[in-house]
């Protein structure tokens, strides 16, 4: 399945400064693998060491979060758009 | 990105301060939307956001993703861009913690307004380095009225 990821303007420096890019995936997770693995760079922002997405980025399937639907096992269908966007934390202490 | 400026009116500047003492001692958070382009990165607008942080708000903020969306599309109607985030640091210095380093992503600014016994401090800006290992301070240039107004 051809499915458009949204690239947010911070990361597009890391993806060929395109604002999308299409991939082909089954799933949420397969389609953020075949990302990073197009663009190398993007890995690290999107992923902590452990593998897992980091806490603060957020990824919607045609605008549901997929945290509320099977996370990175969501199924992906022709022409879908995935959105990556992060939520802002921080804080004075460590 | 060494050598990175960011350019704010003095009087914007003077109210992410002020949004920092309102509400001190807790964290105050807002979008800065702007634009950005052959090395010139402006604010244009502020879009003060609530902490969504209810359990730990002396010490830590939080810009929820609707929230992060809300700033995007406040933005792309204006014709701005989002171009970074700003929060206040209740007594504590105004430079990055690695709290911070670990929820960031390079690009964005990061304004950090000090705010010490209820009153505005240094004021700082930052952008992540593409290996997340640190930040660069990014200069900020106060200016008198924005060029794109």
């Amino acid at each position: 399945m051809a499915v458009k990821v949204i690239i947010p303007t911070p990361l597009r420096q890391y993806a060929g400064k395109q604002e999308s890019v299409h991939v082909q995936a089954g799933t949420v997770g397969e389609a953020l693998s075949a990302l990073t693995s197009q663009f190398e760079e993007l890995k690290k922002h999107l992923f902590a060491d452990d593998g897992r997405l980091r806490s603060f980025v957020n990824v919607y399937v045609n605008d549901e979060d997929i945290r509320y639907l099977q996370k990175d096992q969501t199924r992906v269908k022709e022409g879908d758009t995935i959105s990556i966007v992060p939520s802002i934390a921080g804080g004075k202490r460590d | 990105m060494s050598g990175a400026s960011l350019k704010i009116r003095d009087e914007m500047l003077r109210r992410i301060q002020a949004h920092g003492v309102e509400t001190y001692p807790h964290e105050c958070c807002g979008a800065l939307l702007g634009s950005d382009g052959d090395g010139t990165r402006e604010v244009v607008e502020l879009l003060p956001l609530a902490n969504r942080r209810d359990d730990s708000p002396r010490n830590r903020f939080e810009v929820t993703a609707d929230d992060v969306r809300l700033a995007e599309k406040t933005a792309h109607e204006k014709r701005l861009e989002l171009i970074g985030w700003y929060h206040s640091h209740p007594e504590a210095p105004a430079r990055p913690s690695e709290y911070d380093r670990d929820h960031a992503w390079p690009w964005y600014s990061y304004i950090i307004v000090s705010v010490q016994k209820g009153e505005p401090r240094d004021t700082t800006s930052w952008r992540l380095h593409d290996d997340r290992a640190g930040y660069d301070p990014e200069s900020i240039e106060i200016t008198a009225h924005s060029a794109n107004i």
